[in-house]
């Protein structure tokens, strides 16, 4: 229950008069207030900032520090204040709290240092409101990660001994920076795919003539020597495919990501040619193979951050770039169809079908120009020129355009993630909220029905069972008992109900007014299992506390004596109706003086019931033989 | 959107009017100020501290009948003086008094009686409190049943409506009714 409307409790229970009329049994005696204190403003010292409150305003939250007695430990009786030595700026947000029920967070503040005046004072961070806990999770969330950074770094240094040789090598090939040996293998590696792609490039190169023969390209003027470093470059690759392989935690996913299948390409070509002759028909294909060679560079983004953040955006922005793509090529027929029928009429043009104006088409677009294809007729320069033009366009408008999307994109994403565990996190706890209250009530019941048996009997033991709920609650409580008097019905939680639904649906109860005695056994069984269920919490009395359902007036008492022999089978009538409100008792065998709490017949009083079940004693004595034995003696 | 702000009158005035000490009046006024910051409480905030009571189920219809019951002038908003003077009359009031505004209550379009249909709307909110889980499980003719009982009981003439006169005998021959109205004597 919200401590901001525990000042309208008197209001809720002066309302429960509406309920008085309709209800049919008497209502349950109201908590006493006993300490009835006139309020009182206390004086908070914090570091010197005064502060001063009401005291039922503390008391709102008797869990906290202010609320409870743990207060008393930080009184002065020379100043007649309480004196805190902690922070006053976050004791302002700790005040407010609970002046209005809310828990902010000042943007200002820092994240530790709040938490820990948060802990001082015994309150929990979760209740922080709606409107500053996105803020307090973020901030929370950044410290988090900076701690756990420093944790890694600081493990980092020692050495962990429990990882196998194989993990070693793995985490030695993802983060070079482990140990010196992964760096000088990273740097090798590094340094063969540059030569690698160096070789490849240079071998191309015309190197000089030959005396006598034609200009040669270095490739095959120095073949050997070629040869040589790129065996051993791909001797390289090859090892180190193969260990990363090995070291690989899971190999089958090893195998198919995609850096493994660039390395499985750049090395492929080699072998290929190895095991090719050099004939004449394959030496075409082998030319080709050669080209594969060239991914060869793709093998730099594993040294490389930024390929691999340039990939990542490739990739997610594959629709963008899809309708860019798609744009320019209906932008391309369309201008080439044009440019055709335009230059269809020249002579000697160039643009002797559609495909072929689509060169055209696209050198003009992307403003490249290379003008081996002119338009020579008048409607064709025109139509050239508003290609030429639109292509401006058509290019670079997309392009910011998938930028920000890129951006916008990426930042939803995140803000999507935060927002759905957020979200999850304040359903929760509205529903704790809720089900506390609801939990507190139906524990409090159990107890409470201790507290007040004990309180009867006037023993000091009542101090022992600790008054654990405020005055408040116990008022809040009462009055939802009230609510239960009216109605005949009781609060249950959700397990028992299913419990009941379940027992119900296999046995049906009498509804019938039959006062009858006879043992039904599916009741009795119900009566039992029921009973076994449930356990026990009056240390005095052998009623399971769930059977101390609704406790009659507190200003009679129950004796029940031991000789009822009709009892054996009354048992079942605790479920039957009896004609006027009989409170047939549970079969207890022993006189105690403690509170024997009579269950009132469940639900079937109200049916037909022409009279409250009353604790007077002039309806018992119409009830049959049952009531007998029963002997009111008043406690008051 | 214009902010209404209802200063309620002076303390002394309420003081005379109520059956409230100052000191009482001031701890009212401090919460009633604390949920409703504007001075007055329209039947959404109503409902909404009410609901914050009975957790277990749903408190909405029977608070709307508070709300109207509280709202004499039917404004559609309860100020403050009509908060405690209800409050003075539930707590503090005559069981006359108490008697006749549960009757106020009870008869939904203010007609002067109460039929069997306001009855039925009034326990069915009564009934929605409880919520779903309860033992015994509730059926769908307790409420009905329960109009029954009572009709039986308050309706002497049987004619099927329930006049003031007969609301306020039929209580006070009920020993029941009499204690239980006098349950929240000391509540403030």
């Amino acid at each position: 229950m919200a401590a901001g409307v525990a000042a309208w409790l008197p209001f809720a229970r002066a309302a429960a008069i509406g309920w008085m009329p309709v209800a049919n049994c008497p209502m349950p005696l109201a908590p006493a207030d006993k300490n009835k204190r006139q309020d009182e403003l206390i004086v908070l010292n914090v570091s010197g900032r005064r502060f001063q409150t009401w005291r039922t305003t503390l008391e709102r939250y008797p869990d906290t520090l202010l609320g409870s007695t743990e207060k008393e430990f930080f009184f002065n009786e020379d100043t007649k204040e309480y004196f805190f030595d902690r922070d006053p700026e976050v004791f302002r947000c700790v005040l407010n709290f609970y002046r209005t029920g809310k828990l902010h967070y000042p943007r200002y503040e820092c994240i530790s240092a709040y938490d820990d005046e948060l802990a001082f004072y015994g309150i929990l961070p979760e209740i922080i409101g709606d409107c500053c806990y996105e803020e307090y999770k973020d901030r929370k969330r950044e410290n988090a990660e900076r701690l756990m950074d420093d944790n890694d770094s600081e493990n980092n240094q020692e050495s962990m001994p429990s990882l196998s040789f194989r993990q070693t090598m793995w985490r030695a090939f993802e983060n070079p920076h482990t140990s010196t040996l992964a760096l000088v293998f990273y740097y090798v590696t590094g340094f063969f795919i540059a030569v690698s792609v160096i070789t490849n490039v240079v071998e191309t190169v015309p190197c000089g003539t030959v005396p006598g023969s034609k200009e040669l390209p270095c490739g095959e003027r120095y073949s050997v020597a070629f040869f040589c470093l790129d065996t051993a470059c791909v001797m390289i690759f090859t090892v180190e495919y193969l260990l990363r392989l090995f070291a690989a935690p899971s190999r089958y996913r090893f195998v198919r990501s995609v850096m493994s299948i660039i390395d499985v390409v750049a090395i492929m070509p080699y072998y290929i040619g190895l095991v090719m002759t050099n004939n004449e028909d394959v030496s075409g294909a082998f030319v080709t193979l050669r080209v594969f060679r060239v991914f060869r560079i793709f093998k730099f983004s594993r040294h490389s951050q930024g390929l691999r953040i340039l990939g990542y955006t490739l990739k997610s922005c594959a629709s963008e770039l899809g309708f860019l793509l798609f744009s320019l090529t209906m932008a391309i027929i369309i201008f080439a169809t044009v440019m055709f029928y335009a230059e269809k009429g020249s002579s000697a043009s160039k643009f002797t079908s559609i495909p072929a104006s689509f060169w055209y088409t696209i050198v003009t677009m992307t403003t490249l120009g290379y003008g081996d294809m002119v338009p020579k007729t008048i409607a064709g320069k025109i139509f050239g020129s508003i290609c030429s033009l639109s292509g401006v366009l058509v290019i670079a408008l997309p392009v910011p355009v998938i930028v920000s999307n890129f951006s916008r994109i990426y930042h939803q994403n995140q803000r999507a993630d935060k927002r759905r565990a957020q979200k999850k996190a304040r359903l929760a706890r509205i529903r704790v909220a809720k089900t506390g209250s609801s939990n507190a009530y139906l524990h409090s019941k159990r107890n409470g029905l201790l507290t007040e048996a004990l309180e009867l009997m006037g023993t000091p033991e009542e101090e022992h069972m600790g008054k654990s709920t405020s005055l408040i609650e116990s008022q809040h409580h009462h009055l939802l008992h009230c609510l239960e008097k009216t109605t005949n019905h009781e609060f249950i939680d959700e397990q028992m109900f299913e419990q009941n639904c379940m027992e119900s649906s296999m046995q049906n109860y009498p509804s019938t007014r039959s006062p009858s005695l006879s043992s039904h056994p599916g009741l009795t069984t119900t009566c039992c299992s029921r009973r076994s269920k449930k356990t026990t919490h009056l240390p005095n009395c052998n009623l399971p506390a769930a059977r101390l359902r609704s406790m009659q007036e507190l200003s009679t008492i129950h004796i029940q004596g031991s000789e009822q022999p009709s009892l054996t089978t009354s048992r079942s009538s605790l479920n039957l109706k009896a004609d006027d409100g009989l409170r047939p008792n549970c079969k207890t065998s022993q006189i105690t003086t403690a509170i024997i709490s009579i269950p009132t017949p469940p639900a079937l009083t109200p049916e037909g019931e022409s009279r409250p079940p009353p604790a007077s004693p002039g309806p018992n004595t119409n009830i049959p033989s049952i009531a007998s034995n029963v002997v009111k003696v008043s406690a008051l | 959107m214009t902010m209404v702000c209802h200063r309620p009158e002076g303390l002394e005035q309420l003081e005379a009017q109520t059956n409230f000490t100052k000191r009482e009046l001031q701890v009212l006024y401090r919460g009633f100020k604390n949920e409703c910051p504007s001075g007055v409480v329209n039947e959404e905030t109503f409902k909404q501290i009410y609901a914050q009571f009975f957790p277990h189920g749903d408190a909405s219809m029977y608070a709307h009948y508070l709300f109207h019951a509280f709202d004499i002038t039917q404004t559609g908003s309860v100020k403050f003086e009509d908060f405690v003077t209800a409050l003075s009359i539930l707590l503090r009031g005559t069981v006359h008094e108490k008697l006749r505004w549960t009757f106020n209550l009870y008869d939904i379009n203010k007609d002067g009686y109460i039929n069997k249909e306001e009855m039925m709307d009034i326990v069915k909110a009564i009934y929605d409190m409880m919520g779903k889980y309860t033992y015994p499980v509730l059926k769908e003719d307790t409420p009905r049943q329960h109009v029954d009982v009572f009709f039986q009981k308050m309706d002497k003439n049987k004619d099927g409506i329930v006049t003031l006169d007969e609301f306020l005998e039929s209580c006070q021959e009920d020993d029941n009714i009499m204690r239980s109205l006098q349950l929240f004597q000391n509540v403030m």
